[in-house]
């Protein structure tokens, strides 16, 4: 900006100087970043390609000019500073999935699942069936998976073995550290009211 | 009838021999008290003596839109019967942390002044002044009448002055407290509200941060059967969204807390409860959302007609299942985090959409490049031909996609484009993004208000200057390669009323183009531009009707950092703190 500073008196020459290259270039070199090269698009939208193929060229040689970093400007991007200050969202479990190892007692070897695709319990519990050619039955609060040989349960943030299904989908997706699938007897012991 | 001031006798005008038959006063200010639109009432006034006196009397509400502009002597003495007052304080680039904290904008003078002159104020509806805990207590001490109270993008109070409204309004009907910066010290306050009160209508805690006692709300809910609007802060949950719903099956506003945590049985009751909200038409809220529980709201979807996500992060196909139900929704906010994907879905499930705004979940993300692009804006373009106002933030856009929303959507009214890297070009072809707004403002007759981004010289002011001739507030940033472009936009553009620049090469000459422009506008904001303090005290001593206030940076020479300039009947300030220079 430091070659377009008006003088107090002067005739201001220098803004209606004639130059080579784009206006403003001075100020861009110093202050922007490029993101050009991060914005690769897998395939460029239709009527646009053969421009685009065209301009590669002259925005790869951009990204050497400009900085690869810019120091963060106050107040920009102009956002109130209460959704600022008030709002960090979830970005990388928005990405990947929900792994966790499921365990079958007796079985020789563990499985994994995502927990992100099922729509809730009923899910869950059918996908497990169907995984381990078993049959879980029904949840219920009293009394647990009852009239079942087997019993699904959970390994919490805790460490503490849980039942599955006693509490809300969501804040299970988000303790479950791993599934066990327990049977019989010990199972049972699970299940039962005391 | 009211209680109101009455004339005196000697400004009546009965029917007088030598003058043509006249309305007596009072019949003139019963008709006048039909016209609310600002606009008419300022042009009433201007009719003749005993219209200005008739309109004057019978004013029962003002907007003040800039706090300094009028004083409350001048205020309360032209108008007697005020009911309700709207006041801006702070230039609205302190939303953006570019004005210091201390800098004014105090409700308290008029506080007491209106205590005096007003004492049957029933509304306040602020935006960025300093409101103290001790200015809330006084007014709700100083106005047995008080009704509604509404504080948006305020700071300089606690929850301990929302105690005091609670305790003392007795006739509240709105409490209205949005993203403002307060120190939240606990959720006692909603339980101050007494338990014979019950003549809530409005209640929108949303933006606290501490718990409140469900108990309490439930109660307060239950016994105000006219609450209409209704949004929680996020320690409230599904489960309790569903017993206030059952409360308040009328509500026509929604914010909810976080959406979380529901037991299956709990979903069903929740939807249900949803089907029974038969005039509900705008949600809000969804704090750390979980997408699992959102078919919960479709019973409720088809009647929405405003949708505000922007505190959700939704993803593509999350925000696509949702608005399948939602075709008649007029106004959608939403995250960047739905992605382009996201924005087709809007475009083709949202018909006669009207407003769209897209936030950056991420907005000081440099490393990850996510968001939304042009192609999302042109998909919404192409399904949503009413939209007329667009705010946009996005990390690459192109002259061409700009051309095609504004053909799509030709009527937009309010577009704020902001590209969230400064003087970033167009993406595919280099040059600037002159065109694209070139295509705004020649296509878009009727535009009101204009934010421009992206890289951009002096042609895209030439642009504005020669067709945005509806244009009433400029924002501008990181833009422009001379005088040339801001004096473009102060010759061209008659109805210009708030312009606001930063970080643009604009020097003295700009500023000194056309002096008498600034007593048409409501004010100038310039910070971090080319003007110095010289030229500011030109303006100044040419225009005295102007307050000219600067503010310096430390070891900034001659430059006049951050320059502030509007009209004012009142005079320069008398509360500016050392820091603001009055020229």
């Amino acid at each position: 900006m430091e070659s377009i500073r008006i003088e107090e008196t002067g005739l201001n020459l220098e803004a209606t100087e004639l130059r080579l290259g784009l206006p403003g270039r001075d100020k861009i070199e110093k202050e922007t970043i490029s993101s050009f090269n991060k914005n690769k698009r897998a395939a460029p939208k239709s009527a646009e390609d053969d421009e685009s193929k065209a301009n590669d060229d002259i925005k790869h040689h951009h990204h050497e000019a400009a900085p690869a970093a810019k120091a963060q400007v106050i107040g920009w991007p102009p956002i109130r500073s209460y959704r600022k200050n008030n709002f960090a969202p979830k970005k990388a479990e928005a990405e990947y999935g929900n792994y966790v190892k499921v365990s079958m007692d007796g079985a020789p070897y563990l499985r994994k699942i995502d927990l992100k695709v099922y729509n809730g319990y009923t899910d869950l519990l059918k996908a497990l069936e169907n995984m381990f050619k078993l049959s879980i039955g029904e949840y219920s609060e009293r009394e647990g998976y009852k009239g079942s040989e087997h019993a699904p349960t959970y390994e919490d943030k805790d460490g503490d073995l849980m039942l599955v299904g006693d509490v809300p989908w969501d804040m299970f997706m988000s303790t479950c550290k791993r599934l066990r699938i327990m049977k019989g007897s010990e199972a049972r012991g699970l299940g039962c009211a005391v | 009838m009211d209680p109101v001031r009455k004339r005196g006798k000697n400004l009546s005008k009965s029917l007088d021999s030598t003058q043509p038959a006249s309305f007596p006063d009072e019949v003139l200010e019963q008709v006048f008290s039909v016209l609310k639109s600002r606009k008419d009432r300022s042009s009433v006034s201007l009719v003749c003596k005993v219209w200005y006196n008739a309109e004057r009397w019978s004013r029962r509400k003002v907007f003040i839109g800039n706090c300094y502009s009028v004083s409350p002597e001048i205020l309360v003495r032209r108008f007697p019967n005020i009911r309700s007052v709207t006041l801006k304080g702070k230039p609205r680039f302190s939303d953006f942390s570019l004005v210091p904290h201390d800098w004014g904008a105090d409700i308290h003078s008029w506080l007491d002044v209106f205590a005096e002159f007003y004492p049957f104020l029933e509304e306040l509806r602020l935006k960025r002044m300093v409101v103290t805990d001790r200015s809330l207590e006084f007014l709700a001490k100083s106005f047995s009448g008080f009704k509604a109270l509404s504080l948006l993008s305020c700071d300089g109070f606690s929850t301990d002055g929302l105690k005091a409204i609670a305790t003392h309004c007795k006739n509240l009907t709105e409490l209205d407290i949005q993203e403002n910066d307060i120190d939240d010290l606990g959720g006692e306050w909603l339980s101050c509200f007494p338990e014979t009160f019950v003549s809530l209508e409005v209640l929108n805690f949303a933006s606290l941060h501490s718990d409140v006692t469900f108990d309490a709300l439930e109660r307060l809910v239950d016994r105000c059967k006219a609450l209409r609007v209704l949004k929680v802060n996020m320690h409230i949950y599904l489960e309790q969204i569903k017993k206030l719903l059952l409360k308040a099956p009328g509500l026509t506003e929604l914010g909810t807390g976080s959406f979380l945590q529901l037991l299956p049985r709990q979903s069903a009751e929740l939807e249900t409860a949803f089907s029974r909200c038969k005039n509900l038409h705008t949600i809000s809220g969804l704090w750390e959302l979980s997408s699992f529980y959102l078919p919960v709201l479709y019973p409720a979807c088809a009647n929405l007609t405003y949708l505000n996500l922007s505190y959700a992060t939704l993803q593509s196909d999350e925000l696509a299942k949702l608005l399948s139900n939602c075709s008649n929704l007029r106004r959608l906010w939403v995250l960047d985090t739905v992605k382009d994907e996201g924005l087709e879905a809007v475009g083709s499930s949202c018909p006669l959409l009207e407003e769209l705004r897209v936030f950056p979940a991420d907005p000081f993300d440099h490393i990850m490049v996510q968001g939304v692009t042009e192609s999302g804006f042109v998909a919404v373009s192409n399904g949503c031909r009413k939209l007329h106002y667009v705010l946009y933030f996005c990390r690459q856009m192109s002259n061409v996609a700009v051309a095609t929303v504004v053909k799509n959507c030709p009527d937009f009214t309010h577009f704020r484009l902001c590209i969230m890297n400064p003087g970033q070009p167009d993406y595919m072809t280099n040059e600037p993004l002159d065109e694209a707004f070139g295509a705004v403002v020649k296509t878009c007759n009727k535009l009101q208000r204009l934010a421009i981004s992206g890289l951009l010289t002096d042609r895209a002011f030439e642009y504005i200057g020669k067709y945005a001739k509806n244009l009433e507030i400029l924002s501008v940033a990181f833009a422009g390669s001379s005088d040339l472009g801001m004096e473009a936009v102060i010759e061209g553009c008659p109805k210009l009323r708030k312009l606001e620049i930063r970080d643009s090469p604009f020097g003295n000459a700009a500023l000194l183009y056309n002096l008498n422009k600034y007593e048409s506008m409501r004010s100038l904001w310039m910070s971090a531009c080319n003007v110095t303090m010289n030229g500011c005290r030109v303006l100044a001593k040419l225009m005295p009707r102007l307050n000219v206030e600067v503010m310096k940076d430390e070891g900034s020479g001659n430059g006049a950092d951050k320059l502030y300039v509007y009209r004012s009947v009142a005079g320069p300030r008398r509360d500016a703190p050392p820091f603001v220079l009055t020229l």
